[in-house]
């Protein structure tokens, strides 16, 4: 996934990236997989200093899914922070972006959220369960905005 | 001068942590078995 140039250049722009290898740094690998409750390889997970995990991907991905996962997880971190308009504007991005991965139907979850955390407008709400009458109306997330379709 | 198309991986978990409190950005860990 990494030598991919796509990847390469979001995890340097967006991340400090550290890797722990099993066998190559193994009293680390132990430690910190300790401390954030690693359990299989590959984990890959997104973490607010000091140890605030935000998002976690377990086992091999494909190229688009890998960065519409790791998309979600910048999103998910700027949402936690508090920075509802960026992390609305990460999440309708993976939706545009990567429309036919599982990340999507989530984004399109968080971004009405977070545009009603922005804003306190719960058409927000509204319109976002809205959309999943139109798109991912039979995923999990489509369950969970229905409760706010007026 | 490191090629641009790689990502420079640090080892050190709390090298990271204070790197990514100085530029207020999140880690990303991956824990790996694959051959490096």
């Amino acid at each position: 996934m990494y030598p991919h140039p796509e990847v390469a250049a979001f995890v340097r722009t967006h991340f400090v990236p550290v890797r722990l290898h099993i066998k190559d740094h193994k009293e680390e690998y132990q430690r910190v997989g300790a401390l954030l409750n690693v359990q299989w390889t590959p984990t890959i997970l997104i973490v607010d200093p000091p140890a605030s995990e935000r998002h976690r991907i377990e086992g091999f991905l494909p190229v688009d899914d890998f960065l519409s996962q790791l998309k979600l997880g910048l999103a998910k971190t700027g949402f936690a922070r508090g920075q509802y308009a960026d992390a609305e504007r990460e999440y309708r991005e993976i939706v545009e972006r990567y429309p036919n991965t599982e990340a999507a139907p989530e984004a399109q979850y968080w971004a009405g959220v977070a545009r009603y955390k922005a804003t306190g407008d719960a058409t927000a709400l509204r319109d976002t369960a809205k959309r999943f009458t139109d798109r991912y109306k039979d995923s999990s997330w489509a369950k969970k905005a229905s409760v706010w379709a007026a | 001068m490191p090629d641009k198309q790689l990502i420079e991986w640090l080892h050190d978990y709390d090298a990271a942590v204070a790197q990514a409190q100085r530029t207020n950005k999140p880690v990303l860990i991956d824990f790996t078995a694959a051959p490096m």
